[in-house]
């Protein structure tokens, strides 16, 4: 290995770090906007929306981001519907992002047993009430491990963003492979990299996640 | 339909050779996930163990793969580790290497969980009842683990199965790929294929993935009760 090398490729794979970062959370926030809207819908029952947001958490959940991202960026111009690599990139994640939120939302809500909003209608407590000091803190506590487990996963798949030619870490480590066949000083960069960009959000995650556990019953 | 490039698929063998491509990818991860299997129910038991040195080593085993993309993974494996050792490592070893040290790690904490989970009650009461060990776990413990396991190890398939679209990066003839190949062909004749064929490889992973995970989700419903 050659340290020189790898000093020399640190620019590009910063540049490329920024980039994934970027993509990679406008996906996530895209993701809990739709999974809190489609769990919503769920919860309302609204009808007929309903089925449409059921259709879609079944179909995003059940196929590969891959794919998702190749009919996004490859098949929609057929149609006449154009969009860059990087709103693609973002869609994408936020399209397989939402439809797993939505998941996690709607099982968070149901953890709540009907007991206890029986109990606080029965001591009184508005509508309002007892969603804010009942259901919410119970269904977000029981919903944030899924939540973070969800987050981290569409960070991780940022990588297949390189096959859409978005300059991301994994596009500059196999072009510069490529290029200068310096594959081990390339992937040792990359595995550093999506350490730094990992190990910070898992970290902070099981602390938040140790904190949340005193807001679960019986605690 | 013309103008979709779903006619595409009709011409010729193109929708066996997608199909087949389909089975790549699907062999693939049956193949890892026999293997995660095995060695993560061995791991899982394992992992319940006090002794620190191991806790450890399965944690930072466990933590890699929950932080590292499979993607990443794959080229350490393939294009690192044939570097380094010089050896001549298969794609489709590479991805089965891969896709089981992946698989392994998440079956294995999912034996732990689920073995964990048997509160100390169940043991002693079969004890007090007088049954023997090995009747103690073939007919207490092992029935309620599996109940626990069983819905989370098929999700665990239809992420082995959605991950395989992966292994077209390292060069294997999958699914996707075959896809590209089938547009590539006619793109004179139909210009419009990617959005026929592409579609059709999403309805296929759907096709495959949907049953499956309905069935684990009516399993997770129908035991939650006990």
């Amino acid at each position: 290995m050659d340290p020189e090398v790898m000093k020399s490729y640190l620019p590009l794979y910063r540049d490329a770090l920024f980039l994934t970062m970027r993509i990679g959370w406008q996906g996530v926030l895209l993701a809990l906007v739709l999974g809190l809207v489609c769990a919503a819908v769920l919860q309302l029952k609204l009808p007929f929306i309903r089925r449409i947001v059921a259709v879609y958490v079944e179909l995003f959940r059940n196929t590969p981001l891959l794919v998702q991202l190749f009919f996004l960026y490859f098949a929609l111009p057929r149609i006449g519907i154009r969009i860059s690599a990087e709103v693609c990139g973002w869609v994408g994640l936020g399209l397989i992002g939402g439809a797993y939120m939505t998941e996690t939302f709607r099982s968070g809500l149901d953890s709540i047993a009907r007991i206890q909003t029986e109990s606080a209608a029965s001591l009184g407590m508005t509508r309002f009430q007892i969603f804010r000091y009942v259901v919410l803190p119970q269904a977000v506590a029981s919903s944030i491990p899924g939540i973070l487990a969800n987050i981290i996963f569409l960070l991780k798949e940022t990588s297949v963003f390189s096959t859409i030619s978005l300059m991301d870490l994994m596009f500059t480590a196999k072009d510069l492979i490529g290029m200068y066949a310096k594959t081990l000083e390339c992937l040792t960069l990359l595995v550093i990299f999506y350490l730094i960009m990992l190990l910070p959000v898992s970290v902070a995650g099981s602390i938040i996640e140790r904190r949340l556990r005193y807001a679960e019953f019986g605690n | 339909m013309q103008s979709l490039g779903i006619d595409v698929l009709f011409k010729g063998i193109n929708f066996q050779r997608l199909l087949g491509g389909l089975w790549v990818a699907v062999r693939l991860s049956l193949i890892s996930v026999s293997i995660s299997i095995v060695l993560g129910t061995g791991m899982g038991m394992l992992m319940t163990s006090k002794n620190r040195l191991l806790q450890f080593f399965f944690r930072l085993w466990l933590e890699t793969v929950r932080i590292m993309p499979q993607m990443v993974l794959l080229f350490v494996v393939y294009f690192g580790t044939t570097r380094v050792f010089g050896w001549n490592l298969e794609a489709e070893a590479a991805a089965i290497i891969v896709f089981s040290f992946w698989g392994t790690a998440e079956m294995g904490d999912l034996v732990r969980g689920a073995l964990i989970s048997i509160p100390v009650i169940q043991y002693e009461s079969a004890r007090a009842l007088g049954m023997d060990e090995k009747t103690l776990y073939l007919y207490v413990i092992l029935p309620q683990t599996i109940r626990r396991m069983l819905p989370l190890s098929i999700n665990l398939i239809t992420r082995m199965i959605k991950t395989t679209s992966l292994v077209m990066m390292i060069g294997i003839v999958e699914v996707l790929k075959v896809a590209q190949q089938i547009i590539e062909a006619n793109r004179k004749s139909s210009p419009n294929a990617a959005f026929g064929v592409f579609g059709t490889v999403f309805l296929l992973y759907f096709l495959i993935c949907w049953p499956v995970s309905r069935l684990a989700a009516r399993l997770e419903k129908r035991w939650a009760g006990d």
